[in-house]
């Protein structure tokens, strides 16, 4: 498995969890990029709308209801893997939404404009940060919504702020 | 000469196991008390500002340096009263039944009836010529320093060592502003957890498999690192040597259990490399082969936190019914056994139940 010796999920993988054309056009959902068996379930209580199946072991590799799901991002700081992204394709005419997980400090500020990366770290466009949620109900998980061009909202999985900032 | 100070239950070590084992055998009933060389309890947890895995039950997704607090509540809680005797030192072992502490230069003794020995593991080495360069440090220091001291170690860091140890404290330095040039990893996979690969990773770092360290070099300190390629024999690939330059290479290659005081004891050992290199012989109750010394946590085998605690329960459990505090025995045994089995039955847990099966002979994979 490819995933396994660069730490990069392979497209193969992707298709497996990336919902469907046309659930993505009714708007925002949360996609689980998280593909091993690991004793690990924070994410099955995460949901308040039950969209995350309840496991039936422990080590199950977690699975969404896309019908269910309506992309609040509840889950998106829960989960210590950081592994659960929002995205809703409905934003904009040229752009979609990207929430994702970001520890990071500085972090970054409303109207920002910031590199976005894909899931090697490297830079494949431009990103807006359109809000930032940080309140202490997070447990110290921010999450970032990020306007992204459509053709990267499958890409875009971090960030790096401009003006020298590390990461 | 002064009488010898008597307690029911010594437990070694105040990390998760050592902190449950406490808890456990102090709401059973029996006088605790609990000794750890560090000024504050909560052993490696102390360190992982992260969020933990497992499940939700044994704390998941609240972070390591959250969950002793949590802990200590408890044990304040009481209803029992435990004694907890910090930055001391147990350094000895008597035939007898005693323990020798050391704290503030002075020894001290204490006879238990029971001991649960919780010390956790020792971070392992791994030879180079360069490896005694200043800028050379094991993972668990590189943490010390930066989530306990607010240091940081270097500007460039080379990670060995692509386990979840590895993962998480090169996860640890990028959000310290620290660069890491590389993850690199001799086996053919990534060891550790892949979501927190994929963490490292979107954030720029390579990882590279069948990759290990040649060299260290550097005239005061830590200049470079040479690293090669490996052949699916694990033997370094001619040609393929690339140089890097950076000043601290972290190694996260492994910890083994930290039971040099059952080894005094005369504690049976064994060699299972699943489990991190020589562990205690135990039964299923968390006995060492010297009745009256349990054992619990990393220094029964490497694993983690939540097995740690479980571990840290039963092993309290057992200690306080042998001295006669056996409430609800069977059904919190059951209860924390069965844990135990969920938390090791998948994939990931495949290794510690080959090690188990090696070490205890395959009775269930909860013992
Ligand atoms: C980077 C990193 C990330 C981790 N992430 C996770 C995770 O996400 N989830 C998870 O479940 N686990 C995780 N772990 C593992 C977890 O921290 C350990 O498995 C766990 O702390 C083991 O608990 P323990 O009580 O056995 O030992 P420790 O926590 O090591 O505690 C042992 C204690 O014993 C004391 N001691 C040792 N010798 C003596 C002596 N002679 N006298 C007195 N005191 C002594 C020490 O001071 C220490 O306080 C991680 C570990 C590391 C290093
Ligand atoms: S985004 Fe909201 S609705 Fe969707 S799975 Fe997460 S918590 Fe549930
Ligand atoms: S909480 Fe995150 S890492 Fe854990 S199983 Fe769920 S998605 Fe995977």
């Amino acid at each position: 498995m490819l995933l396994a010796k660069t730490g990069v999920p392979a497209a193969s993988d992707l298709a497996k969890v990336i919902p469907s054309e046309e659930r993505l056009k009714k708007g925002a959902v949360a996609i689980i990029e998280c593909f091993q068996s690991i004793p690990c379930n924070p994410c099955q209580f995460a949901c308040p709308r039950g969209a995350i199946k309840e496991f039936a072991d422990i080590n199950d590799i977690p699975k969404i209801d896309f019908d269910l799901c309506d992309g609040c991002g509840t889950c998106i700081s829960k989960c210590p893997g950081l592994a659960i992204f929002v995205v809703d394709a409905t934003y904009g005419a040229e752009e979609a939404l990207v929430k994702i997980p970001y520890e990071f400090l500085p972090l970054p500020a409303k109207g920002d404009r910031v590199a976005g990366l894909n899931r090697e770290g490297k830079e494949v466009c431009e990103a807006e940060v359109v809000r930032v949620q940080s309140a202490k109900g997070l447990d110290k998980t921010p999450i970032i919504w990020l306007s992204v061009p459509k053709d990267y909202m499958m890409e875009v999985r971090h960030i790096r702020l401009k003006g020298g900032a590390v990461s | 000469m002064k009488s010898l100070r008597k307690t029911e239950l010594a437990v070694i070590g105040g990390g998760p196991a050592g902190l449950s084992s406490a808890i456990t055998a102090m709401r059973q009933g029996a006088e605790v008390t609990l000794i750890d060389r560090d000024p504050v309890l909560g052993g490696q947890l102390i360190k992982q500002t992260h969020m933990f895995f497992g499940s939700k039950d044994q704390f998941a997704s609240i972070r390591g340096i959250d969950i002793p607090s949590e802990l200590i509540k408890a044990l304040e809680e009481g209803p029992g009263k435990v004694k907890v005797e910090l930055g001391t030192t147990v350094i000895g072992y008597y035939d007898d039944g005693v323990i020798l502490m050391e704290k503030d230069n002075r020894a001290t003794t204490l006879l238990p009836q029971r001991i649960i020995v919780a010390t956790g593991a020792a971070e392992k080495m791994l030879p180079f010529p360069g490896n005694d360069l200043p800028g050379v440090y094991g993972a668990g220091a590189v943490q010390t320093l930066m989530n306990v001291y607010g240091i940081k170690p270097g500007k460039r860091v080379l990670m060995v060592g692509a386990g979840n140890i590895g993962l998480i404290v090169s996860y640890q330095l990028l959000q310290a502003g620290v660069e890491v040039v590389a993850i690199i990893e001799a086996a053919p996979h990534i060891g550790g957890y892949l979501v927190h690969a994929s963490k490292v990773r979107r954030a720029g770092v390579p990882i590279y498999t069948s990759c290990s360290i040649k060299e260290a070099f550097g005239r005061e300190s830590v200049e470079g690192a040479v690293i090669c390629r490996l052949d699916e024999n694990w033997q370094p690939l001619p040609g393929t040597e690339k140089t890097l330059e950076l000043d601290v290479i972290c190694l996260a290659v492994g910890l083994s259990p930290l039971t040099e005081l059952l080894w005094q004891a005369g504690c049976k050992h064994k060699y299972v490399p699943e489990l991190g290199g020589y562990v205690p012989v135990r039964n299923e109750k968390m006995q060492t082969s010297i009745p009256y010394i349990y054992v619990a946590g990393d220094a029964a085998g490497v694993e983690e936190a939540s097995s740690a605690m479980i571990e840290g329960k039963l092993a309290g459990l057992f200690a306080a019914a042998s001295l006669g505090y056996d409430h609800d025995l069977e059904s919190l045994a059951a209860t924390y056994r069965k844990e135990l089995e969920e938390l090791r039955s998948g994939e990931a847990g495949s290794k510690i139940r080959q090690g188990l099966a090696k070490l205890i002979g395959g009775v269930s994979v909860a013992s």
